[in-house]
C-alpha cells in the first residue's frame, strides 16, 4: 500500500500510452494524450503529499500546522491550464488534418505524407 | 508497421517501463513520508516573507515567477498557435451559418438553456474576479480566475448566437488584453531589474495584515495579469474553434 498511489501514476500512463500507440483516430490520440497527462497531476500531488497534513494555506490555521509541498501543488496548478490550451492547438491541427486529408485516421495520415 | 506489431512493440516497451519503474520505486520515500526540506521551509516562512497566506500562490507568483512566466508564455504560444493553425486556408470562403437544409427548421436556443446562461453570466463574471484578485488568501489566482471569466463569454455564446459572442469579444480587443496579460507580467519583473532588484523580484509594499486583499505586494498583480492572459486566451481560442465550425466552409465550384 505504501507505493499504490505511485502505481495508480504507471497505470494511468500506461493506459493511456495504449491508446495513443494503438488510436485510430486523432481527437481520440489527443483524449489519450490528456489522460497520459492526468498521470502527471497524480504523480506530482502523490509525491509532495504528507500523511496527516493540510493544504498549505495558513488564513486561518497557524504556520507550523504540518502541510503538504506547496511546489508541487503550484507546477500542477500551472499544468492544467497549459495542457488545455496545447490540447486546443492540437484539435486545431487535427481540423486542418481533416479538411486536407480528409482523414483522422493517424495509421492513413502515415501513409499519406502529404 | 501493422497494428498488432505496433501493439507488440509497446507491449514490450511496456514491460521494461514497469520493471525499470518497480524497481525506481523501492528506492523512494512511502507515500507520504515526503522528505524535501524545500516545501515545508515555503510553508513555514513564506506567510511572514510574503504576506500571502495561500503558499501555493506565492510560489507560483513569487518564489517560482520566473516558470509560471514561462508557462504563461505557453499557453500565449498556444492561443497565437490555434488562430494560425485555424486561419482560413486557400480553398475557403467565410460566410456566416445559414440554414442549408430546406426541409426542417433549425431548433431553437430552448429558453431553459438561455435563461441558466444568462442567470450565470453575472456571477460568473464576479466569481471569476473575486478569484483572480484572492491569490493571496486562498486557493485561487489568477490561472482559475481567467478561466472563469472565458467561461462568461462562452455562456454569451450558449445564451445567444455565435455573432454575439463575436461582438462581446471582438479579436482586437481580446489580442490587446491577452498580450496586456502577458506583458505586464514580464513588465513586473523588469521595473524590479530597473529599481536594481532581481527580475521579478516582489518590489511593492507587502501590507502588514497576512492574506489582506491589498497584501503580499506583487503577488496580487501578478495574479491579476495573468487572470488577463488567461481569460484573453481562452476566449480566443475558443472563438477561432467556433469560427472554423460555424463561418468557414470550402468554397464550392
Amino acid at each position: 500500500m505504501q507505493y499504490f498511489p505511485f502505481v495508480v501514476v504507471a497505470w494511468i500512463l500506461g493506459v493511456g500510452l495504449y491508446g495513443i500507440v494503438t488510436s485510430r483516430h486523432l481527437v481520440h490520440l489527443i483524449m489519450c494524450l490528456i489522460v497520459v497527462q492526468s498521470s502527471t497531476y497524480v504523480l506530482l500531488l502523490g509525491v509532495g503529499y504528507v500523511t496527516g497534513a493540510v493544504a498549505p494555506y495558513f488564513y486561518d490555521i497557524g504556520v507550523h500546522t504540518p502541510a503538504v509541498d506547496p511546489v508541487v501543488q503550484a507546477l500542477a496548478l500551472t499544468d492544467v491550464v497549459v495542457e488545455a490550451a496545447v490540447t486546443a492547438l492540437l484539435l486545431a491541427f487535427a481540423v486542418q488534418a481533416h479538411k486536407r486529408f480528409g482523414t483522422l485516421d493517424p495509421q492513413e495520415l502515415v501513409s499519406l505524407k502529404g | 508497421m501493422t497494428p498488432s506489431l505496433r501493439r507488440w512493440v509497446f507491449l514490450a516497451a511496456a514491460a521494461g517501463f514497469v520493471a525499470f519503474y518497480l524497481w525506481g520505486l523501492l528506492g523512494l520515500p512511502g507515500f507520504g513520508k515526503y522528505p524535501g526540506p524545500y516545501g515545508f521551509v515555503l510553508n513555514r516562512i513564506a506567510v511572514s516573507q510574503t504576506k500571502a497566506t495561500g503558499v501555493v500562490s506565492a510560489v507560483n507568483f513569487d518564489y517560482r515567477g520566473f516558470d509560471t512566466l514561462g508557462e504563461e508564455f505557453i499557453l500565449l504560444t498556444a492561443a497565437a498557435g490555434v488562430s494560425i493553425v485555424l486561419r482560413r486556408l486557400r480553398g475557403e470562403r467565410e460566410r456566416s451559418a445559414v440554414d442549408e437544409a430546406v426541409d426542417r427548421d433549425v431548433p431553437a436556443t430552448s429558453s431553459a438553456v438561455r435563461m441558466l446562461a444568462l442567470l450565470f453570466t453575472g456571477p460568473v463574471v464576479v466569481v471569476g474576479w473575486w478569484l483572480a484578485s484572492h491569490a493571496q488568501t486562498s486557493p485561487s489566482g489568477g490561472f482559475q480566475g481567467g478561466v472563469f471569466l472565458a467561461t462568461a463569454f462562452i455562456l454569451v455564446y450558449l445564451s445567444g448566437e455565435f455573432l454575439v459572442f463575436k461582438r462581446f469579444s471582438p479579436v482586437d480587443l481580446t489580442d490587446v488584453v491577452e498580450a496586456v496579460g502577458a506583458g505586464g507580467f514580464a513588465a513586473i519583473g523588469v521595473s524590479a531589474v530597473a529599481m536594481g532588484l532581481p527580475y521579478l523580484y516582489n518590489f511593492l509594499p507587502l501590507g502588514t495584515t497576512p492574506g489582506a486583499v491589498s497584501s503580499s505586494g506583487t503577488i496580487v498583480l501578478i495574479s491579476f495579469f495573468v487572470g488577463l492572459e488567461v481569460a484573453a486566451a481562452f476566449i480566443l481560442i475558443v472563438g477561432e474553434l467556433l469560427e472554423q465550425t460555424l463561418l468557414i466552409r470550402r468554397r464550392s465550384g
